[in-house]
């Protein structure tokens, strides 16, 4: 009797394990994804920078592809000035937005507001990059000075494209903040502003870090916005106007005729924006684990 | 407190508020400001005829009808790759989850894979797809690097679509003798739907606005690509080369008006879906 009686279930387990199995082999495919992609951009990238020296490759200051110049250092100096200035720009802007939207505005502002803030991380880069050259460009040349073209511009193009990110997470945050906090602290004769700015911030504190560490992920990776409005130049750039060129921009300006060890210059270009973004993704992973 | 420090208080508090409801209006605005701008600039090439009919001389004059295509097309091959996936992904980080090591490496991936920008994705595919698997420049190349590229966006929100589903739900569907599978998909999937919806909306729109990757991959032809195996161009990478190459600016604002149109539509689905369900 038991034997008839098991037989379906049994086939029934050994389906659902079959069906587990399948679903493991499908995750993990989607995740050797990453796997792949460090092998063959490393595998592109890091022979030549073994073969011109560690530091010759990430300090030399020379970049003349054709001539066997790979220097890419302006580049990272470019990078870490637009990303810091992007920050300089984004950052006060998102958190007054986001404190305005979490404690002072009423439900139809938030409502109208917070598809408004997805929008803007939905319109393309190229897009920003665009309106960057038409408007933003001409403002700088005329009213701050130089070419327009410049780390200026880039930084004011990347705080605006960096802002959903930041006010998207730090508005969860602030929001998560419990609601007693507000009371005592009202209850003790704080303004509405001091509560806001002295006791909800600083408890969404580490959600809001976190906010500005994805920020800075988003600056540090973009590329075509960037590639309109800084000028591109291959120098380190010692002012806010000067024209720089960043290391994803480095990447997309001469991907489209480099060959041989250029190409792998490229590569290894975007060996090393990967590693710092790598860094940069794995502290924050660190912060949020630990908090 | 003196009165003169409560009425600084008050002041100060009257400022930050201020401060703060300025900033916000500020950010609507260069939304609007954008959209107002490309309106503007865009709408007089913008007609039936713009969107069916090829382009004359580099795109000078005429439409952007393969231009269309070739979009509608790499976008429908990224999307046709990378849901299976990263649904199925999800599903086995929510439903599956005895924590193991091999949990934990799934996990930390899929969210490193988030923080990879585009353009490192596009040399891979690059690398991967155009060369290595000799596929060249290809509808096919573009569309499997993009849905390499929007997988951790579907899978985390498909992840926190199905995690919200409620416990009792599942309890329900064992307590009725389904299996584990029939609960995920009788059950659990139906009631995550509009969530993971949301969130292949939201790819797609990272798809429609990228360019230097698929510039990599899918390259830059402009005729009408008549297999997966062709070359083809993208709107986002059509408008770039008109604006950047100073083809044709009027042109460059129509597509430019067209593929926000587009992304707007998108997104206002994507609110219009969450919407409905709360």
């Amino acid at each position: 009797m038991s034997v008839p009686e098991n037989k379906p279930s049994n086939s029934l387990s050994r389906r659902e394990e079959r069906i587990r199995r399948i679903l493991q082999l499908m995750a993990l495919s989607s995740v050797s994804v990453l796997a792949l992609i460090i092998v063959f951009v490393f595998r592109e990238g890091l022979p030549l920078i073994y073969n011109k020296g560690f530091a010759a490759f990430l300090g030399g200051q020379r970049w003349a592809p054709t001539r066997g110049s790979f220097g890419i250092f302006p580049m990272i100096v470019g990078t870490i000035e637009v990303t810091l200035g992007a920050l300089l720009i984004g950052v006060p802007l998102s958190l007054l937005v986001s404190l305005y939207l979490s404690e002072f505005a009423d439900r139809k502002v938030r409502t109208v507001m917070k598809p408004l803030i997805e929008l803007l991380a939905a319109v393309p880069s190229v897009v920003y990059g665009f309106i960057g050259v038409i408007l933003l460009v001409p403002l700088v040349r005329n009213y701050v000075g130089g070419t327009g073209f410049s780390v200026l511009s880039a930084s004011i193009i990347l705080g605006i494209m960096i802002l959903p990110t930041i006010i998207s997470i730090s508005l969860d945050a602030l929001r998560a903040v419990p609601q007693n906090y507000r009371e005592g602290s009202l209850a003790l004769g704080a303004t509405s502003w001091q509560t806001a700015v002295r006791v909800v911030l600083p408890a969404a504190r580490s959600g809001i870090i976190t906010a500005v560490i994805l920020g800075m992920g988003r600056a540090m990776g973009e590329t075509m916005a960037v590639i309109m409005v800084a000028g591109n130049a291959v120098v380190v750039p010692t002012s806010a106007l000067h024209p720089c060129r960043t290391l994803t921009s480095n990447i997309a300006i001469e991907m489209a005729y480099a060959s041989g060890a250029h190409q792998q210059a490229l590569f290894a270009t975007g060996v090393v924006l990967f590693v710092m973004i790598f860094c940069l993704n794995i502290s924050a992973t660190l912060f949020v684990r630990r908090k | 407190m003196t009165p003169e420090t409560m009425a600084g208080n008050r002041s100060y508090n009257r400022l930050g508020i201020g401060l703060s409801r300025l900033m916000t209006v500020m950010v609507g605005a260069i939304l609007i400001g954008i959209l107002v701008f490309l309106v503007i600039k865009g709408y007089k090439h913008l007609s039936p005829g713009f969107f069916l009919h090829n382009p004359i001389d580099l795109g000078r004059e005429g439409g952007i009808f393969p231009v269309l295509v070739s979009t509608v097309l790499l976008a429908l091959t990224s999307l046709c790759i990378a849901v299976p996936f990263a649904l199925t992904t999800a599903v086995f980080l929510t439903e599956y989850t005895r924590e193991s090591w091999l949990t934990t490496v799934i996990r930390f991936g899929a969210e490193c894979l988030a923080g990879i920008p585009s353009i490192i994705f596009g040399l891979f595919g690059f690398m991967l797809f155009v060369v290595a698997m000799g596929m060249g420049w290809s509808i096919l190349s573009g569309g499997l690097t993009l849905a390499c590229m929007v997988l951790p966006t579907i899978i985390r929100t498909s992840e926190e679509a199905i995690k919200a589903v409620p416990g009792g739900l599942r309890q329900v569907g064992y307590s009725l003798g389904a299996t584990k599978s029939q609960v995920i998909w009788h059950i659990v999937l139906p009631q995550a739907r509009n969530g993971i919806l949301t969130g292949i909306i939201l790819a797609l729109g990272r798809v429609l606005g990228e360019t230097a990757c698929v510039i990599f991959t899918t390259g830059i032809s402009l005729e009408m690509p008549t297999s997966f195996f062709d070359s083809a161009r993208s709107m986002s990478v059509h408008f770039y080369l008109l604006a950047r190459e100073g083809i044709s600016m009027d042109m460059a604002y129509t597509t430019a008006l067209a593929l926000m149109g587009m992304i707007l539509c998108i997104n206002v689905a994507a609110t219009w879906l969450i919407a409905r369900k709360n």
